[in-house]
Protein backbone atom coordinates (compact mmCIF):
# COMPACT_ATOMS: atom_id res chain seq x y z
CA UNK A 1 0.00 0.00 0.00
CA UNK A 2 1.01 3.49 -0.60
CA UNK A 3 0.99 6.39 1.79
CA UNK A 4 -1.35 8.36 -0.40
CA UNK A 5 -4.15 6.09 0.75
CA UNK A 6 -4.57 8.10 3.85
CA UNK A 7 -5.00 11.51 2.37
CA UNK A 8 -6.01 13.96 5.01
CA UNK A 9 -9.28 14.67 3.22
CA UNK A 10 -10.34 11.04 3.17
CA UNK A 11 -9.39 10.53 6.79
CA UNK A 12 -11.20 13.69 7.77
CA UNK A 13 -14.37 12.44 6.11
CA UNK A 14 -13.91 9.11 7.85
CA UNK A 15 -13.51 10.71 11.25
CA UNK A 16 -16.27 13.29 10.76
CA UNK A 17 -18.61 11.96 8.11
CA UNK A 18 -20.79 14.55 6.31
CA UNK A 19 -24.46 13.89 5.58
CA UNK A 20 -24.58 11.00 8.00
CA UNK A 21 -28.08 9.65 8.65
CA UNK A 22 -31.24 8.97 6.67
CA UNK A 23 -33.40 11.22 4.49
CA UNK A 24 -37.08 11.13 5.40
CA UNK A 25 -39.46 9.89 2.71
CA UNK A 26 -36.62 9.15 0.29
CA UNK A 27 -37.18 8.80 -3.46
CA UNK A 28 -34.68 5.99 -3.39
CA UNK A 29 -32.57 4.08 -0.92
CA UNK A 30 -30.12 1.25 -1.13
CA UNK A 31 -27.90 -0.89 1.07
CA UNK A 32 -24.82 -2.40 -0.55
CA UNK A 33 -22.11 -4.63 0.85
CA UNK A 34 -18.59 -5.37 -0.17
CA UNK A 35 -18.35 -9.10 0.53
CA UNK A 36 -14.57 -8.92 0.43
CA UNK A 37 -14.26 -6.86 3.60
CA UNK A 38 -17.75 -6.63 4.95
CA UNK A 39 -18.02 -2.91 4.25
CA UNK A 40 -21.60 -1.69 4.15
CA UNK A 41 -23.13 1.58 2.97
CA UNK A 42 -26.75 2.70 2.98
CA UNK A 43 -27.81 5.72 0.93
CA UNK A 44 -31.17 7.47 1.10
CA UNK A 45 -31.85 10.35 -1.24
CA UNK A 46 -34.46 12.73 -2.51
CA UNK A 47 -34.72 13.49 -6.22
CA UNK A 48 -36.75 16.45 -7.49
CA UNK A 49 -36.94 17.48 -11.14
CA UNK A 50 -34.23 14.99 -12.03
CA UNK A 51 -31.85 16.48 -9.43
CA UNK A 52 -30.52 15.01 -6.21
CA UNK A 53 -31.71 17.61 -3.70
CA UNK A 54 -30.80 15.67 -0.57
CA UNK A 55 -28.70 12.62 0.21
CA UNK A 56 -27.52 10.95 3.39
CA UNK A 57 -25.62 7.79 4.21
CA UNK A 58 -24.97 5.46 7.07
CA UNK A 59 -22.43 2.70 7.02
CA UNK A 60 -19.89 0.51 8.65
CA UNK A 61 -16.48 -0.35 7.38
CA UNK A 62 -12.95 0.74 6.68
CA UNK A 63 -11.80 4.34 6.35
CA UNK A 64 -11.72 4.13 2.57
CA UNK A 65 -15.27 2.85 2.15
CA UNK A 66 -16.74 5.22 4.72
CA UNK A 67 -14.65 8.25 3.81
CA UNK A 68 -15.54 7.73 0.15
CA UNK A 69 -19.25 7.51 0.97
CA UNK A 70 -19.09 10.82 2.80
CA UNK A 71 -17.15 12.50 -0.02
CA UNK A 72 -19.65 11.14 -2.54
CA UNK A 73 -22.64 12.68 -0.76
CA UNK A 74 -21.02 16.11 -0.97
CA UNK A 75 -20.06 15.54 -4.58
CA UNK A 76 -23.50 14.61 -5.89
CA UNK A 77 -25.78 16.89 -3.93
CA UNK A 78 -27.33 19.30 -6.45
CA UNK A 79 -26.24 17.23 -9.44
CA UNK A 80 -28.67 15.71 -11.93
CA UNK A 81 -29.21 11.97 -12.05
CA UNK A 82 -27.65 11.93 -15.52
CA UNK A 83 -24.55 13.75 -14.27
CA UNK A 84 -24.09 11.22 -11.48
CA UNK A 85 -24.54 8.29 -13.86
CA UNK A 86 -21.76 9.80 -15.96
CA UNK A 87 -19.18 9.71 -13.14
CA UNK A 88 -16.75 6.91 -13.98
CA UNK A 89 -14.80 4.75 -11.54
CA UNK A 90 -11.63 6.50 -12.69
CA UNK A 91 -13.20 9.93 -12.10
CA UNK A 92 -14.17 9.05 -8.57
CA UNK A 93 -10.79 7.52 -7.68
CA UNK A 94 -9.19 10.72 -8.96
CA UNK A 95 -11.46 12.82 -6.77
CA UNK A 96 -10.56 10.66 -3.77
CA UNK A 97 -6.91 11.26 -4.62
CA UNK A 98 -5.84 7.74 -3.81
CA UNK A 99 -4.18 4.92 -5.64
CA UNK A 100 -5.21 1.47 -4.58
CA UNK A 101 -4.59 -2.15 -5.44
CA UNK A 102 -7.39 -4.15 -7.07
CA UNK A 103 -8.65 -5.53 -3.76
CA UNK A 104 -9.18 -2.27 -1.96
CA UNK A 105 -10.42 -0.43 -5.01
CA UNK A 106 -13.67 -2.24 -4.27
CA UNK A 107 -13.86 -0.44 -0.92
CA UNK A 108 -13.44 2.92 -2.63
CA UNK A 109 -15.97 2.24 -5.38
CA UNK A 110 -18.65 0.59 -3.24
CA UNK A 111 -20.46 3.91 -2.71
CA UNK A 112 -20.43 5.09 -6.29
CA UNK A 113 -21.73 1.76 -7.55
CA UNK A 114 -24.42 1.67 -4.87
CA UNK A 115 -25.59 5.18 -5.64
CA UNK A 116 -25.72 4.59 -9.39
CA UNK A 117 -27.78 1.48 -8.76
CA UNK A 118 -30.15 3.40 -6.50
CA UNK A 119 -30.82 6.15 -9.04
CA UNK A 120 -31.31 3.76 -11.92
CA UNK A 121 -34.60 2.58 -10.42
CA UNK A 122 -37.77 3.78 -12.10
CA UNK A 123 -39.03 5.96 -9.27
CA UNK A 124 -36.29 8.59 -9.56
CA UNK B 1 14.46 -30.54 18.47
CA UNK B 2 13.22 -27.01 18.79
CA UNK B 3 12.50 -24.81 15.83
CA UNK B 4 15.11 -22.20 14.90
CA UNK B 5 13.19 -19.61 12.85
CA UNK B 6 16.29 -17.55 12.11
CA UNK B 7 17.97 -20.53 10.48
CA UNK B 8 14.85 -21.85 8.71
CA UNK B 9 14.19 -18.44 7.20
CA UNK B 10 17.31 -18.85 5.07
CA UNK B 11 15.62 -21.78 3.33
CA UNK B 12 12.86 -19.52 1.99
CA UNK B 13 13.86 -17.34 -0.98
CA UNK B 14 10.90 -15.00 -0.44
CA UNK B 15 12.68 -13.63 2.61
CA UNK B 16 15.96 -12.93 0.83
CA UNK B 17 13.95 -11.22 -1.92
CA UNK B 18 11.94 -9.25 0.68
CA UNK B 19 14.39 -8.85 3.56
CA UNK B 20 12.04 -6.68 5.62
CA UNK B 21 8.94 -8.82 5.15
CA UNK B 22 7.26 -10.06 8.29
CA UNK B 23 4.85 -12.63 6.95
CA UNK B 24 2.10 -13.47 9.42
CA UNK B 25 -0.63 -14.81 7.13
CA UNK B 26 0.28 -18.48 7.17
CA UNK B 27 -3.25 -19.70 7.80
CA UNK B 28 -4.00 -18.32 4.32
CA UNK B 29 -0.95 -19.79 2.63
CA UNK B 30 2.65 -20.51 3.60
CA UNK B 31 5.87 -19.58 1.88
CA UNK B 32 7.86 -22.21 -0.02
CA UNK B 33 11.35 -23.46 0.85
CA UNK B 34 14.01 -23.82 -1.87
CA UNK B 35 13.77 -27.60 -1.64
CA UNK B 36 10.12 -27.49 -2.74
CA UNK B 37 10.72 -24.94 -5.48
CA UNK B 38 13.67 -27.01 -6.68
CA UNK B 39 11.67 -30.26 -6.64
CA UNK B 40 9.03 -28.72 -8.90
CA UNK B 41 11.56 -27.10 -11.19
CA UNK B 42 13.67 -30.29 -11.37
CA UNK B 43 10.58 -32.27 -12.26
CA UNK B 44 9.93 -29.98 -15.22
CA UNK B 45 13.57 -29.95 -16.21
CA UNK B 46 14.15 -33.69 -16.08
CA UNK B 47 11.14 -36.01 -16.33
CA UNK B 48 8.07 -33.92 -17.21
CA UNK B 49 5.55 -36.22 -18.93
CA UNK B 50 2.04 -37.51 -18.44
CA UNK B 51 1.75 -40.19 -15.79
CA UNK B 52 0.17 -43.65 -15.95
CA UNK B 53 -0.15 -43.68 -19.74
CA UNK B 54 3.28 -43.41 -21.30
CA UNK B 55 5.29 -46.61 -21.72
CA UNK B 56 8.50 -44.69 -22.20
CA UNK B 57 11.17 -44.01 -19.61
CA UNK B 58 10.43 -40.53 -18.32
CA UNK B 59 6.73 -41.28 -18.05
CA UNK B 60 7.53 -44.35 -15.96
CA UNK B 61 9.76 -42.17 -13.77
CA UNK B 62 7.13 -39.48 -13.43
CA UNK B 63 4.55 -42.13 -12.49
CA UNK B 64 6.92 -43.51 -9.87
CA UNK B 65 7.40 -40.03 -8.40
CA UNK B 66 3.67 -39.33 -8.39
CA UNK B 67 2.82 -42.62 -6.72
CA UNK B 68 5.80 -42.18 -4.41
CA UNK B 69 4.29 -38.89 -3.24
CA UNK B 70 1.04 -40.67 -2.56
CA UNK B 71 2.88 -43.20 -0.42
CA UNK B 72 4.66 -40.43 1.46
CA UNK B 73 1.40 -38.63 2.18
CA UNK B 74 -0.22 -41.85 3.33
CA UNK B 75 2.61 -42.49 5.80
CA UNK B 76 2.66 -38.86 6.93
CA UNK B 77 -0.96 -39.01 8.13
CA UNK B 78 -0.97 -42.67 9.15
CA UNK B 79 -3.27 -44.08 6.46
CA UNK B 80 -3.41 -47.87 6.05
CA UNK B 81 -2.30 -47.80 2.42
CA UNK B 82 -1.57 -45.31 -0.38
CA UNK B 83 -4.88 -46.21 -2.06
CA UNK B 84 -6.60 -44.23 0.70
CA UNK B 85 -5.00 -41.01 -0.58
CA UNK B 86 -6.75 -39.14 -3.38
CA UNK B 87 -4.90 -36.20 -4.92
CA UNK B 88 -7.02 -33.23 -5.86
CA UNK B 89 -6.73 -29.46 -5.84
CA UNK B 90 -7.34 -28.57 -2.23
CA UNK B 91 -9.56 -29.02 0.81
CA UNK B 92 -12.38 -27.18 -0.93
CA UNK B 93 -12.39 -29.65 -3.79
CA UNK B 94 -12.20 -32.58 -1.38
CA UNK B 95 -15.30 -31.45 0.50
CA UNK B 96 -17.13 -30.76 -2.73
CA UNK B 97 -16.26 -34.29 -3.84
CA UNK B 98 -17.69 -35.70 -0.62
CA UNK B 99 -20.81 -33.56 -0.73
CA UNK B 100 -21.43 -34.64 -4.33
CA UNK B 101 -20.69 -38.35 -4.04
CA UNK B 102 -22.03 -39.00 -0.54
CA UNK B 103 -24.89 -36.60 -1.18
CA UNK B 104 -26.18 -38.77 -4.03
CA UNK B 105 -27.25 -41.36 -1.48
CA UNK B 106 -29.04 -39.00 0.89
CA UNK B 107 -32.81 -38.76 1.04
CA UNK B 108 -35.12 -35.90 1.92
CA UNK B 109 -35.06 -35.33 5.66
CA UNK B 110 -31.60 -36.84 6.15
CA UNK B 111 -29.27 -34.64 8.18
CA UNK B 112 -25.72 -33.33 7.87
CA UNK B 113 -24.15 -32.07 11.09
CA UNK B 114 -21.56 -29.27 10.92
CA UNK B 115 -20.30 -26.84 13.56
CA UNK B 116 -20.70 -23.09 13.95
CA UNK B 117 -16.99 -22.56 13.39
CA UNK B 118 -16.64 -23.91 9.85
CA UNK B 119 -14.95 -22.27 6.88
CA UNK B 120 -17.18 -21.56 3.88
CA UNK B 121 -15.56 -24.56 2.19
CA UNK B 122 -17.11 -26.83 4.81
CA UNK B 123 -20.47 -25.05 4.65
CA UNK B 124 -21.42 -24.16 1.10
CA UNK B 125 -20.84 -27.62 -0.48
CA UNK B 126 -23.28 -29.04 2.09
CA UNK B 127 -25.77 -26.20 1.53
CA UNK B 128 -26.10 -27.50 -2.05
CA UNK B 129 -27.81 -30.58 -0.57
CA UNK B 130 -30.60 -28.45 0.85
CA UNK B 131 -32.08 -28.37 -2.65
CA UNK B 132 -32.79 -32.09 -2.21
CA UNK B 133 -34.43 -31.57 1.19
CA UNK B 134 -31.38 -32.47 3.27
CA UNK B 135 -31.32 -30.73 6.66
CA UNK B 136 -28.09 -29.01 7.76
CA UNK B 137 -27.51 -28.65 11.50
CA UNK B 138 -24.79 -26.85 13.42
CA UNK B 139 -23.19 -27.81 16.71
CA UNK B 140 -22.81 -24.69 18.83
CA UNK B 141 -19.70 -22.82 19.83
CA UNK B 142 -19.42 -21.91 23.52
CA UNK B 143 -18.63 -18.46 24.90
CA UNK B 144 -14.98 -19.47 25.40
CA UNK B 145 -14.74 -20.19 21.64
CA UNK B 146 -14.59 -23.95 22.11
CA UNK B 147 -17.01 -26.42 20.60
CA UNK B 148 -20.02 -27.52 22.63
CA UNK B 149 -19.49 -31.30 22.55
CA UNK B 150 -22.79 -31.96 24.32
CA UNK B 151 -24.64 -30.03 21.68
CA UNK B 152 -22.79 -32.01 19.00
CA UNK B 153 -23.83 -35.24 20.69
CA UNK B 154 -27.44 -34.01 21.08
CA UNK B 155 -27.66 -33.14 17.41
CA UNK B 156 -26.41 -36.55 16.28
CA UNK B 157 -29.55 -38.58 15.74
CA UNK B 158 -30.83 -41.45 13.63
CA UNK B 159 -31.17 -39.14 10.63
CA UNK B 160 -27.60 -37.80 10.81
CA UNK B 161 -25.86 -39.47 7.87
CA UNK B 162 -22.80 -37.23 7.71
CA UNK B 163 -20.91 -35.01 10.16
CA UNK B 164 -18.16 -32.72 8.93
CA UNK B 165 -16.05 -30.62 11.28
CA UNK B 166 -12.81 -28.69 11.40
CA UNK B 167 -9.85 -29.86 13.47
CA UNK B 168 -8.48 -26.33 13.90
CA UNK B 169 -10.61 -23.23 13.29
CA UNK B 170 -8.99 -20.84 10.81
CA UNK B 171 -10.49 -17.91 12.73
CA UNK B 172 -10.32 -18.90 16.39
CA UNK B 173 -7.43 -21.34 16.38
CA UNK B 174 -9.65 -23.63 18.47
CA UNK B 175 -8.38 -27.21 18.34
CA UNK B 176 -11.32 -29.58 18.29
CA UNK B 177 -11.01 -33.05 19.72
CA UNK B 178 -11.72 -34.75 16.40
CA UNK B 179 -11.01 -38.14 17.90
CA UNK B 180 -13.87 -37.67 20.34
CA UNK B 181 -16.14 -36.29 17.62
CA UNK B 182 -15.30 -39.19 15.28
CA UNK B 183 -16.07 -41.60 18.13
CA UNK B 184 -19.47 -40.06 18.64
CA UNK B 185 -20.09 -40.36 14.91
CA UNK B 186 -19.03 -44.00 14.77
CA UNK B 187 -21.30 -44.93 17.65
CA UNK B 188 -24.14 -43.27 15.79
CA UNK B 189 -23.19 -44.87 12.42
CA UNK B 190 -22.59 -41.40 11.03
CA UNK B 191 -19.89 -40.77 8.43
CA UNK B 192 -17.20 -38.49 9.92
CA UNK B 193 -15.25 -35.94 7.87
CA UNK B 194 -12.38 -33.86 9.27
CA UNK B 195 -11.42 -30.54 7.67
CA UNK B 196 -7.70 -30.68 8.44
CA UNK B 197 -6.61 -27.69 6.35
CA UNK B 198 -5.37 -25.92 9.50
CA UNK B 199 -4.10 -28.97 11.40
CA UNK B 200 -2.01 -31.18 9.10
CA UNK B 201 0.44 -28.30 8.37
CA UNK B 202 0.85 -27.51 12.05
CA UNK B 203 0.74 -30.67 14.16
CA UNK B 204 1.06 -34.37 13.99
CA UNK B 205 -2.13 -35.90 12.56
CA UNK B 206 -2.84 -39.63 12.46
CA UNK B 207 -6.05 -40.63 10.71
CA UNK B 208 -6.19 -44.03 12.33
CA UNK B 209 -5.74 -42.60 15.81
CA UNK B 210 -8.50 -40.09 15.04
CA UNK B 211 -10.70 -42.84 13.64
CA UNK B 212 -12.41 -40.58 11.11
CA UNK B 213 -13.81 -41.81 7.80
CA UNK B 214 -12.48 -38.92 5.70
CA UNK B 215 -9.97 -36.10 6.18
CA UNK B 216 -8.92 -33.34 3.82
CA UNK B 217 -6.09 -30.81 3.59
CA UNK B 218 -4.32 -28.47 1.17
CA UNK B 219 -0.68 -28.51 0.10
CA UNK B 220 -0.21 -24.76 -0.18
CA UNK B 221 -0.82 -24.25 3.55
CA UNK B 222 2.07 -26.63 4.33
CA UNK B 223 4.95 -25.28 2.22
CA UNK B 224 3.84 -27.09 -0.97
CA UNK B 225 2.64 -25.49 -4.21
CA UNK B 226 -0.95 -24.37 -4.67
CA UNK B 227 -3.24 -26.67 -6.63
CA UNK B 228 -2.39 -29.89 -4.85
CA UNK B 229 -4.53 -31.18 -2.02
CA UNK B 230 -5.39 -34.45 -0.37
CA UNK B 231 -8.49 -36.38 0.48
CA UNK B 232 -7.94 -39.30 2.81
CA UNK B 233 -10.77 -41.81 2.81
CA UNK B 234 -11.25 -45.24 4.31
CA UNK B 235 -10.62 -47.66 1.46
CA UNK B 236 -13.88 -49.62 1.88
CA UNK B 237 -15.85 -46.36 1.71
CA UNK B 238 -13.95 -44.99 -1.29
CA UNK B 239 -14.52 -48.31 -3.08
CA UNK B 240 -18.27 -48.00 -2.70
CA UNK B 241 -18.47 -44.34 -3.71
CA UNK B 242 -19.54 -42.97 -7.06
CA UNK B 243 -16.82 -41.04 -8.94
CA UNK B 244 -16.79 -37.25 -8.81
CA UNK B 245 -15.32 -35.92 -12.05
CA UNK B 246 -15.59 -38.12 -15.14
CA UNK B 247 -12.95 -38.18 -17.86
CA UNK B 248 -9.64 -39.66 -18.83
CA UNK B 249 -7.59 -41.73 -16.39
CA UNK B 250 -10.50 -42.52 -14.07
CA UNK B 251 -12.03 -45.25 -16.24
CA UNK B 252 -11.70 -48.98 -16.62
CA UNK B 253 -13.32 -49.39 -20.01
CA UNK B 254 -15.57 -47.15 -22.06
CA UNK B 255 -17.89 -48.04 -24.93
CA UNK B 256 -20.89 -46.25 -26.42
CA UNK B 257 -23.16 -47.79 -23.83
CA UNK B 258 -21.25 -46.74 -20.75
CA UNK B 259 -18.09 -46.97 -18.70
CA UNK B 260 -16.52 -48.88 -15.87
CA UNK B 261 -14.28 -47.08 -13.44
CA UNK B 262 -10.68 -47.42 -12.37
CA UNK B 263 -9.80 -48.69 -8.92
CA UNK B 264 -9.44 -46.39 -5.95
CA UNK B 265 -7.79 -43.86 -5.76
CA UNK B 266 -7.50 -43.31 -9.53
CA UNK B 267 -11.30 -43.49 -9.85
CA UNK B 268 -11.31 -40.01 -8.31
CA UNK B 269 -8.47 -38.57 -10.38
CA UNK B 270 -9.94 -37.68 -13.75
CA UNK B 271 -7.85 -35.91 -16.35
CA UNK B 272 -4.16 -35.12 -16.33
CA UNK B 273 -3.04 -34.75 -12.75
CA UNK B 274 -0.97 -32.09 -10.99
CA UNK B 275 2.11 -34.30 -10.85
CA UNK B 276 4.49 -31.42 -10.17
CA UNK B 277 2.24 -30.40 -7.28
CA UNK B 278 2.41 -33.89 -5.80
CA UNK B 279 6.18 -33.85 -6.20
CA UNK B 280 6.31 -30.47 -4.43
CA UNK B 281 4.07 -31.79 -1.66
CA UNK B 282 6.41 -34.71 -1.17
CA UNK B 283 9.36 -32.33 -0.78
CA UNK B 284 7.34 -30.21 1.64
CA UNK B 285 6.60 -33.26 3.78
CA UNK B 286 10.31 -34.12 3.81
CA UNK B 287 11.07 -30.59 4.97
CA UNK B 288 8.45 -30.68 7.73
CA UNK B 289 9.56 -34.15 8.85
CA UNK B 290 13.12 -32.90 9.17
CA UNK B 291 11.84 -30.39 11.71
CA UNK B 292 9.33 -32.75 13.29
CA UNK B 293 5.62 -32.02 13.54
CA UNK B 294 5.71 -32.00 17.32
CA UNK B 295 8.38 -29.28 17.19
CA UNK B 296 6.29 -27.29 14.70
CA UNK B 297 3.34 -27.50 17.08
CA UNK B 298 5.49 -26.59 20.08
CA UNK B 299 6.88 -23.55 18.25
CA UNK B 300 3.45 -22.25 17.30
CA UNK B 301 2.28 -22.77 20.83
CA UNK B 302 5.17 -20.67 22.11
CA UNK B 303 4.26 -17.97 19.55
CA UNK B 304 0.69 -17.87 20.87
CA UNK B 305 1.94 -17.80 24.46
CA UNK B 306 4.14 -14.85 23.56
CA UNK B 307 1.17 -13.03 22.04
CA UNK B 308 -0.89 -13.72 25.18
CA UNK B 309 1.92 -12.18 27.22
CA UNK B 310 2.09 -8.90 25.30
CA UNK B 311 -1.43 -8.42 23.94
CA UNK B 312 -2.56 -6.42 26.95
CA UNK B 313 -0.15 -3.62 26.01
CA UNK B 314 -2.67 -2.65 23.32
CA UNK B 315 -5.69 -0.86 24.72
CA UNK B 316 -9.10 -1.93 23.42
CA UNK B 317 -7.70 -5.15 21.96
CA UNK B 318 -10.33 -7.83 21.80
CA UNK B 319 -9.17 -11.32 20.89
CA UNK B 320 -11.27 -14.23 19.64
CA UNK B 321 -10.17 -17.71 20.63
CA UNK B 322 -9.49 -20.00 23.60
CA UNK B 323 -7.06 -18.42 26.06
CA UNK B 324 -5.31 -21.77 26.57
CA UNK B 325 -2.48 -22.29 24.08
CA UNK B 326 -2.80 -26.03 24.66
CA UNK B 327 -6.18 -25.92 23.00
CA UNK B 328 -5.26 -23.42 20.36
CA UNK B 329 -3.41 -23.63 17.06
CA UNK B 330 -1.22 -20.81 15.77
CA UNK B 331 -4.06 -18.45 14.94
CA UNK B 332 -4.76 -15.12 16.64
CA UNK B 333 -7.81 -13.13 15.54
CA UNK B 334 -8.46 -9.76 17.11
CA UNK B 335 -9.96 -6.33 16.73
CA UNK B 336 -9.13 -2.95 18.16
CA UNK B 337 -12.40 -1.79 19.65
CA UNK B 338 -15.79 -3.04 18.65
CA UNK B 339 -16.06 -3.77 14.93
CA UNK B 340 -19.79 -4.33 14.79
CA UNK B 341 -21.82 -5.70 11.95
CA UNK B 342 -23.96 -3.22 10.06
CA UNK B 343 -27.39 -2.60 11.53
CA UNK B 344 -29.44 -0.19 9.42
CA UNK B 345 -32.17 0.56 11.92
CA UNK B 346 -29.78 1.18 14.75
CA UNK B 347 -27.36 3.18 12.64
CA UNK B 348 -30.00 5.40 11.05
CA UNK B 349 -31.56 6.33 14.34
CA UNK B 350 -28.42 7.38 16.08
CA UNK B 351 -26.23 10.28 15.23
CA UNK B 352 -22.76 9.27 14.07
CA UNK B 353 -20.89 8.25 17.16
CA UNK B 354 -17.16 8.49 17.56
CA UNK B 355 -15.85 5.03 18.27
CA UNK B 356 -12.35 3.96 19.11
CA UNK B 357 -12.42 0.98 16.83
CA UNK B 358 -10.10 0.55 13.89
CA UNK B 359 -11.48 -1.38 10.98
CA UNK B 360 -9.36 -4.51 10.34
CA UNK B 361 -8.72 -3.45 6.76
CA UNK B 362 -7.27 -0.12 7.87
CA UNK B 363 -5.22 -1.97 10.39
CA UNK B 364 -3.87 -4.42 7.82
CA UNK B 365 -3.10 -1.57 5.41
CA UNK B 366 -1.26 0.30 8.15
CA UNK B 367 0.74 -2.79 9.13
CA UNK B 368 1.62 -3.29 5.48
CA UNK B 369 3.41 0.06 5.55
CA UNK B 370 5.64 -1.61 8.14
CA UNK B 371 6.07 -4.65 5.86
CA UNK B 372 3.92 -6.76 8.12
CA UNK B 373 1.48 -9.02 6.28
CA UNK B 374 -1.64 -9.93 8.25
CA UNK B 375 -5.09 -10.98 7.10
CA UNK B 376 -8.23 -8.92 7.61
CA UNK B 377 -11.83 -9.65 6.75
CA UNK B 378 -14.29 -12.43 7.46
CA UNK B 379 -11.76 -15.21 6.76
CA UNK B 380 -14.30 -17.14 4.70
CA UNK B 381 -16.36 -17.69 7.84
CA UNK B 382 -19.19 -15.16 7.62
CA UNK B 383 -21.65 -17.14 9.78
CA UNK B 384 -19.02 -17.38 12.52
CA UNK B 385 -18.40 -13.61 12.31
CA UNK B 386 -22.12 -13.17 12.94
CA UNK B 387 -21.95 -15.46 15.97
CA UNK B 388 -19.00 -13.45 17.29
CA UNK B 389 -20.93 -10.21 16.82
CA UNK B 390 -18.36 -8.64 14.50
CA UNK B 391 -18.26 -7.81 10.81
CA UNK B 392 -14.64 -8.85 10.45
CA UNK B 393 -11.39 -9.30 12.32
CA UNK B 394 -7.67 -9.00 11.78
CA UNK B 395 -5.73 -12.25 12.02
CA UNK B 396 -2.15 -13.17 12.71
CA UNK B 397 -1.00 -16.73 12.03
CA UNK B 398 2.70 -17.44 12.66
CA UNK B 399 4.60 -20.42 11.32
CA UNK B 400 8.03 -22.03 11.59
CA UNK B 401 9.94 -19.03 10.20
CA UNK B 402 8.39 -16.45 12.54
CA UNK B 403 9.94 -15.54 15.86
CA UNK B 404 9.20 -13.50 18.97
CA UNK B 405 11.09 -10.49 17.64
CA UNK B 406 8.67 -10.31 14.70
CA UNK B 407 5.69 -10.54 17.03
CA UNK B 408 7.15 -7.70 19.10
CA UNK B 409 7.55 -5.58 15.95
CA UNK B 410 3.98 -6.42 15.03
CA UNK B 411 2.70 -5.23 18.40
CA UNK B 412 4.81 -2.05 18.17
CA UNK B 413 3.25 -1.30 14.79
CA UNK B 414 -0.18 -2.08 16.20
CA UNK B 415 0.37 0.41 18.96
CA UNK B 416 1.41 3.12 16.46
CA UNK B 417 -1.56 2.29 14.29
CA UNK B 418 -3.88 2.81 17.22
CA UNK B 419 -2.40 6.25 17.86
CA UNK B 420 -2.76 7.32 14.22
CA UNK B 421 -5.94 5.67 13.06
CA UNK B 422 -8.38 5.63 15.95
CA UNK B 423 -11.23 8.03 15.53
Amino acid sequence: MNDEVYTEILLDHYRSPRNYGSVENPSAQITEHNPLCGDTVHFSLKVEGGKIVDIKFVGQGCSISQGAASILTELVKGKSVAEVQAITDADFLKILGIRLGPNREKCALLSLNALKKAISTKNV
Amino acid sequence: MSVNPERLKKDFPIFSNNPDLIYLDNAATTQKPSSVIRAVSDYYATINSNVHRGVYKISEEATEMYEGSRKKVSEFIGAREPAEIVFLRNTTEAINLLSYTLGRKLKKGDEVLLTEMEHHSNLVPWYFLREAGIVIKFAKMKADFTLDYEDFQDKLNTRTVIASFTEVSNVLGTINDVRELSNMCRENSTISIVDAAQSVPHMSVDVRAIGCDFLAFSGHKMLAPAGIGVLYGRKDLLDRMHPFLGGGEMIGEVDYNGATYADVPWKFEAGTQNVEGAVGLSAAIDYLKSIGMDSVREHERSMIDHIFKIMDTIGDLRQFGPMDSGKRGGVFSFNIGDVKPFDLLNQSNTKFAISHSIHPHDLAAFLDRNNIAVRSGHHCAMPLMGRMGVSSTARVSPYIYNDERELDLFFDALSNCRKEMAR
